[in-house]
């Protein structure tokens, strides 16, 4: 089973690398990986899918928030959580003489997935739609046999629903002294 | 400014080597205060700054510039990494504006040692300095110590801009679990008076936190045996009685069979390293384990703990023993019985099979050599050590009586360590005799520093166990591949006499057993450096053995003799 990962990070050079090259190091190949910003513009967030071994799971979130960059790592496959992913689809249905036929199709499909044109073109749409991994592979399968397709996907973007981690600012590691120390003796 | 940041920083020893990039750096060093001592090669940069972190529990500083300079560091970052070393690296980066351009001398340094370091940073402008370099020294030195890296381009260097004093840093991701759970000290408490045959497996967590007169403490309240691994050695006296040896490939039989059959293991600052616990489902396998570690990451990372305490050991173990006095009224006398014959089953494990030097009147035996060199030191020199058989050696037959002696490469196991951590720790302790213990493989991985040891005129005693062999490689080829020696023979050696005559100091090798005692007095009268190459037996193994993903509790013990046939 894949492994969801969020990290709130320090938005500095060197701090993706060292979140992903922990896993790197470890021989694992990343899913996918998205990244932003935060609220506090210093942070960003980081969601990681990650095939990782059931027993080592537990190692690698340590391992995570042991870096310097880190504020804290969680893993949302343990607990509650919604993860969401966006495609942008182009598919290509020329309008013919006469017969709208594929077109208006791809239109009713695209309405039924919940998906928005975002660009419309008489070779095609582009479309754009959001959803759970599962239902984002289901909406290529069905755009495929209209014709041939374009894809990029975003990577899962995911958010915790446990109560207890709502969080609208940045979280203040428990148990842990101050991290702003005093330099001068 | 940098220096600035480093003299405030109490630094007063840094091992580099310059070139093109830290050029202004180095202008700046020729009226500065800080001692600079340049080795040889940049990789024993690391290697002596990490034998002076490692003498004295300070940080170490090593420096070099951009491109090879800084990939020459690589080695002895990870080397720190895997012994959790308190290091500052500083290294030369090209000039911001040419970054990216295969300048000349150009390397990736923040992303070469990314992985190798605990932190690291690339510096581009002048302002973030002070901040980076304080935070350096603060991350390097603080929870688990470990080698951070500061890469700075040359136009900062070059940058004249007037220190103002930084006040506060601020890691808003860096998280020091210093004091334990007060509950979980109480249960651990509890659980130490409960258990009827517990044992302590101390480690280098004790040197890095300070704690050896706390794990003393809490041994003797307890009167529990206790073990200090290859990291932790010196941190219960070796002569103290409650003192069992060093557990592990080549741990002595009572070590290991005390860790095979406790039922309580107190693990304090290790990290059940493969090298330690052979084979995982045989090692320990009817003790509860109680884990104090810094590093939240190690607990259950090998082996579970059934009372997990993340902490400073030190600090632990500052609240722990006052609990453990506190319930010794009502609790010790529970388990005295078996606690009584739990003791006579170690010494009787200690007697059946002693861990003792082997000595020959034919030839100089490496073991009885290394007895011979505890004997003159009586557990109060440094001794630095390469890597090797003569490292299993030291550890087995030198007893030091305080931390902070034994300096080793224990985790990476970096051949070449030895001597430029004796210049290191020679340096930070110019009072104390330094001895330095190499194989006749590692040493020649370190001979420029042969150079630095006679420009210093440091009076380091080098000790070669030259078996003509890459004895711990041929050790496994004899034992594990048909004894189909491959690339092992060293069949060339300096000699020792002109070598060390050709830097400027003395030296010696000697073959005979009445040679031994005499040569290594000698060495030691000497004022200055001494290089003494003993020709040892070539074929010597050291046992007592676990073969690698063996269990603990089955330790080849001796060479298998040849029958006699009547
Ligand atoms: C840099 C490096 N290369 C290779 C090894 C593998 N290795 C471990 S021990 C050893 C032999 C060391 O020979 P020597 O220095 O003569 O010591 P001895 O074992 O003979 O005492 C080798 C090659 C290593 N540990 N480090
Ligand atoms: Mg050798």
């Amino acid at each position: 089973m894949l492994q969801t990962i969020s990290v709130l990070l320090e938005n500095k050079t060197g701090a993706l690398m060292r979140a992903t090259g922990l896993l790197t190091a470890r021989g694992y190949n990343i899913e996918s990986l998205t990244v932003a910003k935060t609220l506090d513009p210093t942070l960003s967030r980081m969601t990681i899918v990650v095939d990782v071994e059931p027993r080592l799971r537990a190692q690698v979130i340590k391992q995570m928030n042991k870096l310097i960059n880190v504020l804290q790592a969680s893993d949302l496959s343990e607990s509650p959580s919604v993860t969401r992913e966006l495609l942008l689809l182009r598919v290509r249905a020329a309008a013919e003489e006469g017969n709208n036929g594929p077109r208006t199709a791809i239109l009713k499909e695209a309405e039924i997935f919940g998906a928005r044109v975002v660009d419309s073109s008489v070779e095609g749409f582009a479309l754009e739609v959001t959803g759970d991994t599962e239902k984002l592979d289901e909406f290529i399968d069905v755009m495929r046999s209209y014709g041939d397709i374009e894809v990029t996907r975003s990577g899962a973007v995911a958010v915790s629903l446990d109560p207890k981690k709502l969080r609208l600012s940045p979280p203040v590691p428990r148990g842990a002294e101050p991290t702003t120390v005093n330099v001068e003796s | 400014m940098l220096l600035e940041c480093l003299v405030r920083e109490g630094v007063e020893c840094i091992f580099g080597y310059p070139g093109g990039v830290t050029l202004p750096l180095y202008d700046a060093m020729y009226d500065n205060p800080i001692r600079h001592v340049l080795v040889r090669h940049e990789e024993n940069a690391c290697f002596a700054a990490q034998g002076y972190a490692r003498a004295t529990g300070k940080v170490g500083v090593a420096c070099a510039t951009s491109g090879p300079g800084a990939t020459n560091l690589v080695t002895g970052l990870v080397d720190a990494m895997m012994d959790s070393i308190p290091l500052v690296a500083l290294t030369g980066q090209v000039p911001t504006k040419l970054i990216g351009s295969d300048a000349f001398q150009e390397a990736d340094t923040f992303g070469i040692t990314r992985s190798c370091t605990k932190h690291n940073y690339l510096v581009k402008n002048i302002h973030e300095l002070p901040e980076v370099i304080h935070e350096a020294f603060y991350i390097a030195s603080t929870g688990r110590p470990g080698p951070v890296l500061v890469d700075v381009t040359k136009d900062v260097f070059q940058g004249q801009v007037h220190y103002t004093p930084v006040t506060s840093i601020h890691l808003p991701g860096y998280k020091v679990h210093a004091d334990g759970h007060t509950g979980q000290i109480r249960r651990a408490a509890q659980m130490m008076w409960e258990a009827q045959r517990p044992y302590v497996y101390a480690g280098g967590g004790i040197i890095h936190a300070g704690a050896h007169q706390e794990l003393r403490e809490l041994v003797e309240i307890l009167d529990a045996p206790c073990v200090n691994t290859l990291m932790g050695l010196g941190a219960m006296p070796s002569n103290h009685p409650n003192f069992v040896s060093m557990p592990g490939m080549h741990g002595s039989y009572a070590a290991n069979m005390g860790m095979y059959n406790a039922d309580l293991l107190i693990a304090l600052g290790v990290r059940f390293d493969d090298r330690v616990t052979g084979r995982l489902a045989a090692f320990a396998p009817h003790a509860k384990v109680i884990h104090v570690d810094i590093d939240p990451a190690e607990i259950g990372k090998i082996r579970n703990a059934d009372l997990p305490i993340v902490g400073d050991v030190r600090r632990v173990l500052q609240k722990l023993n006052p609990v453990l006095r506190e319930l010794e009224p009502s609790m010790a006398a529970r388990n005295s019985a078996s606690r009584r014959a739990w003791w006579s089953q170690i010494r009787a494990w200690k007697e059946e099979h002693p861990l003792t030097p082997a000595t020959s009147s034919t030839e100089i035996k490496p073991q009885h050599a290394v007895a011979e060199i505890d004997r003159l030191t009586r557990g109060e020199a440094i001794v630095t050590s390469d890597v090797g058989q003569h490292q299993m050696w030291s550890a087995q037959f030198i007893r030091f009586n305080h931390p902070r002696l034994w300096i080793n490469s224990g985790g990476l196991g970096s051949m070449g360590f030895g001597l430029p951590a004796a210049i290191g720790a020679q340096f930070a302790c110019p009072e104390k005799t330094v001895v330095s213990i190499v194989g006749d493989g590692g040493f020649q991985m370190s001979v420029p520093e042969l150079a630095t040891i006679a420009s210093h005129g440091l009076p380091i005693k080098i000790i070669v166990l030259n078996n003509g062999y890459l004895g711990m490689v041929r050790q496994w080829q004899e034992l594990f591949y048909n004894n189909r020696l491959c690339s092992v023979t060293l069949d060339s050696f300096p000699d020792a006499e002109k070598l060390a005559g050709a830097y400027g100091f003395k030296g010696r090798t000697i073959e005979h057993v009445h040679e031994l005692r005499p040569a290594l007095e000698e060495a030691f009268a000497e004022n200055g450096p001494y290089l003494l190459n003993i020709r040892v037996s070539p074929t010597e193994n050291v046992y007592p053995m676990v073969p690698a993903g063996g269990a603990i509790n089955e330790m080849v013990l001796a060479q298998p003799q040849p029958v006699a046939v009547p």
